[in-house]
């Protein structure tokens, strides 16, 4: 079925099988591979992305479910040259180790963030239950949250 | 993984999505979030061969006074119960317990009637709405019909429902500032309950249900009944696993799952 929707701003459109997920669809149409497959059960979190601007597990849905809708992947989330102030925050406060849970990580932050501005520790931790990182970095994770969230609310 | 090939259409309204499973026969499914039927679909445990998508029929998504009762369509998301003020005010139960579904991706895609017309034992609302004996409302191509929560799940992932019948609405009656508890004991935080308990004060008396206790979500009778007897909570919590059967797998045995409702009604019946 013919499929289109925007990704990073940019129009995607691509004919692929009704049965295409949508994180098959963002790495294999669309060839970002930013967007990672973790456990591939919904659990892990890794395939995490911004759909019309609330984090979803992409492994979870259909690409046809996010016909016509705005995607943004871990690629779309800088101005140009510019971070995001949660993936500045993750760079300084050492919130990776491996980095493969962190593209869903900073994506599944930004939508936090979005819902609650200034969270506590524990709203961070909460947050960010769907979330899996096998390194075992949550520590620095949360603390680049927290300075995520401190920096956004000063820029306002 | 990736579900076995079926075709994709999408319905525009609930009537458009009934006429729909009409024609393509008892292979087809309805599609909500997807949140439970995608990973059957993705595991190959469910291989229907058209998916009717229901997801965009955004009429089907409120939260609504309806002055005796409080009206949720199907179609409303966790996220926006978790969110509502009205559920807040007239059902706090409800609102409580949706933000203890999944984590945050899924209740930003999951509704609450994909939870329970999917009916499993383990979900977190289907108890809930047990113990508020909620009202199911069910569209179908001979009209609609409404049926009490307590006749609704009939058996592990089988419900009352019709396969050419669409959940569109969830009646409960208000609430007000009703006192209730929703104790849920899981290995990680975003997993199923391993073992749940709601329990609520409704009209003076106390209605207690259970998540994962058996095939179908169940209300804990021998606990009211116990607790409308006198029973103080410690006690009649001990009575929480009395003709349940509940289902060994790897988290936990028949056995532990019985301990594990004893003090989990305890603790939610020792809260309100």
């Amino acid at each position: 079925m013919k499929i289109g929707m925007s990704v990073n701003g940019s129009a995607q459109d691509h004919d692929v099988e009704d049965r295409t997920l949508l994180v098959q669809y963002l790495r294999e149409a669309c060839g970002l591979t930013g967007t990672k497959i973790g456990c591939d059960t919904s659990s892990c979190g890794a395939c995490t992305v911004l759909v019309d601007g609330e984090s979803v597990k992409s492994c979870t849905m259909l690409a046809a479910q996010a016909d016509q809708a705005a995607i943004t992947t871990i690629e779309g989330l800088a101005n140009g040259d510019e971070w995001h102030p949660v993936q500045t925050a993750f760079h300084e406060n050492h919130g990776l180790q491996c980095g493969y849970c962190t593209a869903g990580m900073v994506l599944a932050t930004v939508s936090l963030l979005d819902e609650i501005p200034n969270p506590t520790e524990r709203e961070v931790r909460l947050g960010l239950e769907g979330n899996l990182c096998r390194c075992t970095g949550y520590h620095n994770i949360v603390k680049s949250v927290l300075a995520a969230a401190e920096t956004m609310q000063g820029a306002k | 993984m990736i579900p076995a090939a079926f075709d994709y259409v999408r319905a525009g309204s609930a009537a458009e999505a009934i006429s729909l499973i009409g024609e393509h026969g008892e292979d087809a499914k309805f599609l909500a979030g997807g949140m439970s039927l995608l990973p059957l679909m993705k595991l190959r445990l469910a291989t229907p061969s058209v998916l009717i998508d229901v997801g965009r029929v955004r009429d089907l998504s409120y939260v609504r006074d309806e002055g005796d009762h409080i009206a949720i369509g199907a179609l409303t998301r966790h996220r926006d119960l978790e969110t509502s003020a009205l559920l807040g005010e007239e059902c706090g139960l409800l609102r409580a317990v949706a933000a203890q579904v999944g984590d945050n991706q899924v209740r930003h895609r999951g509704t609450i009637g994909g939870s329970v017309a999917h009916g499993d034992p383990a979900s977190d609302l289907p108890a809930a709405l047990l113990a508020l004996d909620a009202t199911f409302v069910l569209q179908g191509p001979s009209g609609t019909r409404s049926v009490p929560a307590g006749e609704f799940f009939r058996g592990f992932l089988e419900t009352a429902m019709t396969p050419d019948e669409l959940l569109t609405e969830i009646q409960v009656h208000k609430r007000g500032t009703a006192t209730f508890a929703y104790e849920k004991f899981n290995r990680r935080a975003q997993d199923w309950a391993i073992v749940g308990a709601v329990a609520a004060r409704v009209n003076g008396g106390t209605h207690v249900a259970l998540v994962n206790m058996g095939s179908t979500p169940l209300r804990a009778t021998a606990v009211e009944t116990a607790l409308a007897q006198g029973a103080s909570p410690a006690d009649a919590a001990r009575e929480a696993a009395a003709g349940t059967e509940p289902p060994a797998d790897l988290n936990a045995s028949p056995e532990f799952r019985a301990h594990l409702a004893q003090v989990l009604v305890r603790r939610a019946l020792e809260a309100i």
